[in-house]
């Protein structure tokens, strides 16, 4: 293939490609700098009630909890739209409350991540509540987790 | 006999690709006539026949044929007749046959259909989309078979997953598809193109209605599934970033930013490399939304199954088909001349711009949704959800808008600044006063971000139509009312999102039959609860008397349901459309003491969020039909390209 050259091309055409080309990679890299803050501030922890207090979440952080509703936990305000309860994962359990609809599988002795921070008296303020929504659907999380109403326990069935 | 004669249409499809490669690359490198000849049939009876075998798993689906493992696991003979129809693409195997259906179609119609390009790119063009055809033949007959029997057969099936049990399953997957496979058109023409070496205004002419037509079905297909989730899923929400909704929304941003350059490159011979680069990612992000939806690694309603080696499979696709693209890529950009020069105050230069910002968009939603799949591989469990999407890439999009304000209203090579300036001011205005008047109007409670998206769309609102200022309005060509339209839809759009966020209203009760609730002037009466029963569902249903000013204006009836294979509870919401908004009515669980658990929202506007989409889509239509015609009229063989840019 011939390339003859363009009339047009000189020292400065070259000047604009490559103009073009900084651009682009200062584009990319504020895009991943960006991305890179803004993770650090924003992306929600996932803990399990032990690793949560372990951990001591700071009040008001917006993080997620996983673990199995405690038997015997769940109790309805008189509002009927408040239910407090507790999380546990067998190792420790956490009060938590939350106001809304929860989700129809959410239940006790069953799996739910709450996603919420925690308040200055330790109560974990929940803003929403992911549980089963249907048999084959389980967060993420929540994956492979086995829990004995009777004990407490928990067992992680995958690494 | 039906699975079988599928089975073997697949097959005879994938060799006829693998024909179809060898045959591109016998007449593009050897110039064998017989080749060239036969090539366009081939990928016309390649596409015939993979479109053949998902109309035969849909008449499997719709016979109820429980001897097909498929079916058996998926449907239900008392499944309403759409769901069966529709239930064939529900599903891991039947969505990957849609998606190689709709590749060799789309093959097909390249073959058909294509004129603007010259014959040896064509061929290369087609070669490639055979390429990629065999890598989904291969993935969808070793590690996906649709049409696999089950022996002994199943007495019933297993059911459909009753979230997916709504008219949106049969419109909202194949729209998307086609649109995701439709970038494996431009993928391929920017392939053929860089073997040919005729990356120039001509290639960008000839790829430019493929890349329009993809990116409509996009439009649609994201507009629509917003609409289904924000309606089925009742949270009241109509964007979650989620995984899943990311994959679409990823390849969508890049086909936006391939739309604007390829009118570079057609229009004014600049942006050569760049546009072909942009073809690449927008193919490599359809790749990338479909291993993370097909490959299990996210867990969510769209992800029908865990299996790590469908995962591994097409992780290898994407590989080697992205790294094949890049790798041509760098050792031929050097034979891409660069095209013609432009002022920094130019149409060209604001469509940079618009590049530019669409993709530190695209790297944040991708970054976004990666990063939970990378830090869990270090053992931390991270999610990342509207804090972090909504925080960075609403201020980049206004940013956007910003510069949908300007670009319209430039000349191409060079303009004046003083004159923009001009031109510009009356949106400025606008914005401004936007501004104020949102604030007064919110007390000064709202958000800044949703105050600027109301600055920004009144401003785009008024210069997306200044374009057609002063213009015969009879003779301006349809593709330049498609821009205007869909610039339009963005303005729209952008006053529905903010409205929603700043200005919804909710409403949480538990109430007792007789309950009266008041929200945003609206009066709603609990009346009753009865239970009801569908053809394979039972549930709960309210009757809500919602009125105004006294005055009756509907009856609403949520439902709590709850389906039986597999026994699910779902929620059906109702929605009621106002003139300046939409009341969104839920109904919870019963409490012990026999009160109703109620959701009501209050959402302004909040419709105007789709119906942009929807202008959006229009305007891309618009403009696929004013090329199309404009193409015909100019019946005139295309020019030769320029000397010097060989």
């Amino acid at each position: 293939m011939v390339t003859l050259a363009s009339p047009r091309q000189g020292p400065k055409r070259k000047h604009q490609r490559l103009v073009l080309i900084i651009l682009a990679l200062v584009a990319t890299l504020a895009g991943v700098l960006l991305a890179m803050s803004a993770l650090r501030d924003q992306a929600a922890y996932f803990y399990t009630p032990a690793e949560a207090m372990a951990a001591k979440v700071e009040p008001g952080k917006a993080v997620r909890l996983g673990g199995m509703v405690e038997g015997g936990s769940l109790k309805r305000a008189a509002d009927g739209l408040t239910v407090t309860f507790r999380l546990t994962d067998g190792k420790a359990s956490v009060p938590a409350s939350f106001s809304g609809i929860t989700p129809d599988l959410f239940k006790e002795n069953s799996g739910a991540v709450a996603e919420g921070a925690f308040d200055a008296d330790g109560i974990f303020r929940a803003t929403n509540i992911l549980a089963k929504h249907d048999e084959r659907y389980m967060p993420r999380e929540m994956e492979g987790i086995k829990y004995d109403p009777k004990t407490h326990k928990v067992e992680e069935t995958k690494s | 006999m039906i699975a079988e004669t599928g089975l073997a249409a697949l097959w005879l499809a994938a060799m006829l690709a693998g024909a179809q490669l060898l045959f591109a690359w016998l007449a593009a490198a050897r110039g064998q006539a017989i080749a060239e000849r036969l090539i366009r049939p081939i990928a016309v009876a390649q596409g015939l026949l993979t479109c053949g075998a998902m109309a035969l798993l849909i008449v499997l689906f719709l016979r109820s044929d429980m001897s097909v493992y498929l079916v058996a696991a998926n449907s239900h003979s008392m499944k309403p007749f759409i769901y069966k129809f529709a239930g064939a693409w529900g599903n891991h195997e039947g969505s990957m046959l849609l998606w190689v259906a709709v590749m060799s179609a789309s093959g097909a119609a390249v073959a058909l259909f294509e004129r603007g390009l010259d014959k040896r790119t064509h061929i290369a063009t087609l070669g490639a989309q055979a390429a990629i055809s065999l890598g989904f033949y291969a993935f969808l007959l070793l590690a996906s078979n649709p049409f696999a029997r089950l022996n002994p057969p199943a007495v019933d099936g297993q059911g459909l997953n009753p979230l997916l049990q709504d008219p949106g399953l049969a419109f909202h997957p194949p729209t998307l598809y086609l649109g995701y496979v439709g970038l494996s058109v431009a993928f391929s023409f920017a392939v053929g193109a860089l073997l040919t070496r005729e990356v120039n205004a001509r290639f960008a002419k000839a790829v430019r209605p493929w890349v329009l037509a993809a990116w409509i079905l996009l439009t649609f297909g994201i507009t629509a599934g917003s609409y289904w989730a924000y309606y089925e899923l009742g949270w009241g929400g109509w964007w979650f970033w989620d995984p899943v909704e990311n994959a679409s929304l990823m390849p969508w941003l890049a086909a936006t930013a391939l739309l604007h350059s390829a009118s570079v490159l057609a229009a004014r011979d600049a942006l050569r490399a760049w546009t072909v680069m942009l073809a690449v990612i927008a193919f490599a992000m359809s790749m990338i939304g479909t291993f993370l939806v097909r490959s299990g690694i996210l867990t969510s309603v769209h992800a029908f199954a865990v299996d790590p080696t469908r995962g591994t499979f097409i992780l290898a696709l994407l590989g080697l088909y992205i790294g094949g693209a890049l790798a041509l890529f760098a050792l031929r950009v050097h034979t891409v001349n660069e095209g013609a020069r432009f002022d920094p105050v130019s149409r060209e230069a604001m469509l940079v711009l618009n590049n530019l910002l669409l993709c530190v968009i695209l790297a944040l939603v991708l970054i976004g949704t990666l990063y939970p799949l990378l830090t869990e591989m270090m053992g931390v469990r991270v999610s990342v959800g509207p804090p972090y999407f909504n925080t960075i890439i609403g201020p980049i999009t206004i940013a956007l808008m910003g510069v949908l304000v300007v670009g319209p209203l430039l000349r191409w090579r060079k303009d004046n600044g003083k004159t923009l300036l001009r031109r510009t001011t009356p949106s400025m205005i606008l914005a401004v006063l936007a501004l104020g008047a949102v604030v007064a109007l919110s007390a000064g409670s709202i958000g800044w971000l949703p105050a600027l998206s109301f600055a920004a769309a009144a401003a785009v609102a008024f210069a997306s139509v200044l374009p057609l200022w002063k213009r015969n309005l009879l003779r301006t060509p349809l593709f330049t009312y498609g821009m205007v339209v869909a610039h339009l839809g963005c303005a729209v759009s952008l006053a529905g999102m903010a409205s929603e966020s700043a200005f919804s209203q909710e409403k949480l009760a538990a109430a007792r039959p007789g309950d009266r609730f008041e929200i945003a002037g609206y009066g709603v009466t609990f009346d009753r609860v009865l239970p009801v029963a569908g053809p394979n569902w039972t549930a709960m249903e309210a009757t809500l008397t919602v009125s105004r000013n006294g005055r009756v204006i509907g009856t609403a009836r949520p439902q709590s349901r709850f389906f039986a294979d597999p026994p699910t509870p779902t929620n059906e919401s109702v929605q009621m459309t106002r003139l300046g908004g939409q009341l969104y009515l839920v109904l919870g669980e019963q409490l012990e003491d026999g009160r109703w658990q109620l959701r009501i929202w209050w959402k302004p506007f909040v419709t105007l969020i789709w119906a942009g989409g929807g202008l959006i889509g229009l305007g891309g239509a618009l403009a696929l039909l004013g090329r199309i015609r404009r193409e015909k009229r100019h019946k005139a063989p295309a020019k030769p390209a320029k000397a010097g840019y060989a």
